[in-house]
């Protein structure tokens, strides 16, 4: 398998009675609340989420930089996770794609490897598709009206086609409005290593990007990926500090933790 | 009459990755860069949208122009060889030369053997690739651009700053001045009707007495030995009639094999370049004008060059750069070049496609940070009208660039960008990521002692709040649940 050049559609599987939970490197030490907000939204549909502990990242930040031979280290490292024939639920878009994309070209030449690494991306799933595609998820709307924008990552909306999941899902809570901003479908300017190592444009690209989701007007932003999230909540942190002001300009959270909370779920404790 | 000043644009051996650094803080400090080119760009963007209102007829009309290139490549030397049969059989002088210096070489002859003193040139990328203007210069010989955007740039002498559209980071107001001050006898004006006539008042004395004409070459079709090319202004049919002699250079990979090849891939390309449905002018070349006509050039010469593409060609995944059809739709879609415009990169080629075609023309040891310059969030590839992978070459260039340089590489420049702190980083980086005990020391340490996280992240902290582990990762709220 490679990276799609003409279809995402696929075929969704019954609804399982567990899932794995792959959280990303991410998430385990940055935004471990997102991660507890989609086990609780799993969790309260009804299916049981495996945490394979021996976890660690999908290797995306090597592969993309250019160290091939290291991302293949970690990516064999994680092909023993998932021995049952479940669904991986991935709460990230980019590393949903990795998974789903690239494994079965990290791993090697090796048939053995290669085989076990496209059956696991096949079963692989961003967890905004896996919501609506496989459990059909619908909640009542317990929230105040509000509006929101929301931000999906390159890899989620060209990888794993979840930029329509997104909005499909927050079209279905009934007091929630969508706020389309400027360039909606361009990049925030992440790109993993590269806001390291770009900062002069990496830096024009989140600006921009925060500038057209504040023209909104939205309360805050959703966004499914972690790299973008923190990507754009830190530069409006930081806009935010420069400029004084106490109150956060615009605020975001990963849309399994809006999602979780707007339907009376109980969402972990922030630290 | 005018003549150019002297292009004083740097020649292009160019990128230090200072340089490189230097120029890019320039373009995203220039706001009114920034303005000028996201205005463009979102032109560009919807004008190619509005010709493709059917998803799937552009996805078929994608894969068709993916296969036909695919195919080209393919059979690419003996379609090479076909074409010269051809072309020969009809009249036209084929040369090969395998690096700029010896495409300006055999054109110089060309031009020597014919005394000739003036060129006017339609717009050729290539001749920009192997810095033709320079080298006619050096021998005394004027070469004038007589395309309006490369006009333009010329007369500013500076460099396309865009495939296309050379000329797009100008102004009108600022092409009124360069005009006011270059071309003798016109007064400002930034009425954009009248700056197109004085361009054309000079151009048409230049085609009328020049000795040679130049042109790029859009498909060169094997089975018949044609030469078409693709333009909007009608000086590309000057260039290539008026003139006693046409010199035609192209790179070795715009073979087709069939006249009914071209077709689907004209089509694809004015749409995805310019947003048009077809081109004002589609010139095909078949031959020097025949002993019963009346017109058209007495010589016509064909240069094939490599320059670096034999390079390309012979890595399987890399050999899909050649596919390319040189449309633009890549940079008019690439959040980076609408921020630092096609300067800042330095190269002939800018903007993505500039990025994976660059390093086999000018070497890793130039280029090595180029690939580099980029989120990879795939609009490149998404846009591309033939599917080159962009990204996933960008990736793989980024791996050439960074190894550890070898005593025979496969790539120029190879290594170049090797470190070895960087490379010692990534192999504890995976030492700690691919042994699950590793890993949860690693992260135990992070968040139990995240108060000691460093407040400067690189370029992270330059304009966002520094990141800092959780006190509790997920791992532990897990535990700690169940």
């Amino acid at each position: 398998m490679s990276n799609p050049s003409n279809s995402l559609a696929r075929a969704y599987p019954p609804r399982p009675a567990a899932v794995y939970f792959y959280a990303t490197c991410l998430v385990d030490l940055f935004v471990p609340e997102a991660g507890m907000d989609a086990i609780s939204l799993l969790e309260r549909e009804g299916i049981r989420v495996i945490f394979p502990e021996n976890q660690s990242c999908c290797g995306q930040p090597a592969f993309t930089t250019g160290f091939p031979q290291e991302a293949r280290k970690v990516v064999v490292s994680q092909l023993e996770l998932f021995p049952e024939e479940l669904p991986i639920v991935v709460p990230s878009g980019s590393c949903a794609g990795m998974l789903r994309w690239h494994w079965e070209n990290v791993v090697g030449d090796d048939p053995a490897l290669r085989a076990k690494a496209a059956a696991i991306g096949a079963r692989t799933y961003e967890l905004a598709e896996f919501l609506l595609h496989v459990l059909g998820f619908q909640r009542h709307d317990e929230g105040e009206p509000v509006t929101v924008a929301l931000h999906t990552s390159c890899s989620a909306r060209r990888e794993m086609g979840t930029h329509l999941v997104g909005r499909e899902l927050l079209a279905r809570l009934g007091n929630v409005t969508l706020a389309h901003h400027d360039h909606e479908s361009e990049c925030c300017g992440f790109g993993g290593t590269f806001s390291l190592k770009h900062p002069d444009i990496s830096t024009a690209m989140v600006s921009d990007k925060v500038a057209a989701l504040k023209a909104t007007g939205a309360r805050e932003v959703v966004t499914a990926d972690c790299g973008c999230l923190l990507n754009i909540t830190k530069r409006a942190e930081k806009e935010d500090l420069d400029a004084g002001r106490r109150q956060a300009s615009l605020p975001g959270e990963h849309l399994a933790t809006f999602l979780l909370r707007r339907t009376g779920g109980q969402v972990a404790q922030r630290s | 009459m005018s003549t150019p000043q002297s292009n004083t644009a740097q020649p292009l051996a160019f990128v230090s990755a200072q340089a490189l650094r230097k120029r890019i803080h320039e373009a995203v400090n220039d706001t009114h860069l920034r303005t000028s080119f996201r205005g463009a760009m979102d032109f560009l963007m919807a004008k190619r949208a509005a010709q493709f209102p059917d998803a799937s007829e552009l996805s078929s009309l994608r894969d068709l122009s993916e296969s036909i290139r695919q195919y080209s490549l393919s059979k690419l030397p003996e379609l090479l060889e076909q074409l010269e049969a051809n072309l020969t059989r009809n009249g036209v002088q084929v040369h090969w030369a395998s690096d700029a210096d010896e495409a300006n070489t055999i054109m110089l002859g060309i031009a020597r053997r014919h005394a000739a003193k003036s060129i006017v040139k339609g717009k050729s990328m290539v001749s920009e690739e192997i810095e033709f203007n320079h080298a006619m210069e050096a021998a005394g010989i004027e070469a004038l651009e007589s395309d309006m955007g490369e006009y333009i740039v010329q007369l500013a002498g500076e460099k396309p700053s865009h495939i296309i559209m050379p000329a797009i980071h100008q102004t009108k107001e600022q092409i009124a001045r360069l005009f006011a001050d270059k071309v003798p006898g016109v007064d400002y004006t930034d009425n954009v009707d009248a700056l197109i006539q004085i361009g054309r008042r000079v151009l048409r004395e230049k085609f009328e007495h020049a000795d040679i004409g130049l042109s790029g070459v859009n498909f060169a079709v094997a089975e018949t030995g044609t030469l078409c090319l693709v333009e909007n202004e009608g000086n590309g049919r000057m260039c290539t009639t008026v003139p006693k002699v046409h010199m035609a250079i192209t790179g070795i990979e715009k073979v087709v094999e069939k006249l009914e090849h071209v077709a689907p891939l004209y089509s694809i390309l004015t749409r995805s370049a310019t947003g048009q449905a077809i081109s004002t002018y589609f010139n095909m070349i078949s031959g020097p004008r025949k002993p019963d006509e009346k017109d058209g050039p007495e010589e016509v010469h064909l240069i094939l060059l490599d320059n670096g593409r034999s390079q390309a060609y012979a890595d399987e995944q890399l050999r899909k750069t050649l596919q390319c059809i040189r449309c633009g739709a890549c940079m008019n879609h690439c959040p980076v070049y609408t921020r630092i415009g096609g300067h800042a990169y330095g190269t002939t080629y800018p903007g993505p496609i500039g990025k994976i075609v660059s390093p086999h023309m000018m070497g890793l040891e130039q280029t090595h940070l180029l690939p580099t310059v980029s989120s990879l969030c795939g609009a490149c590839g998404e846009v591309c009208p033939v599917r080159i992978p962009i990204p996933e070459l960008l990736i793989r260039l980024r791996g050439e660039a960074q190894s550890e340089p070898h005593a025979d590489p496969a790539l120029a420049g190879q290594g170049a960008g090797y470190s070895k702190p960087l490379s010692l980083l990534w192999r504890t980086w995976a030492g700690i990521y691919a042994s699950p005990g590793n890993y949860r020391l690693f992260t135990w340490l992070a968040s139990r002692f995240r108060a000691l996280t460093p407040k400067q992240q690189s370029g992270w902290t330059a304009a966002r709040t520094p990141l800092k582990p959780a006190p509790r990762r997920l791992r532990d709220m897990v535990r700690e649940r169940h």
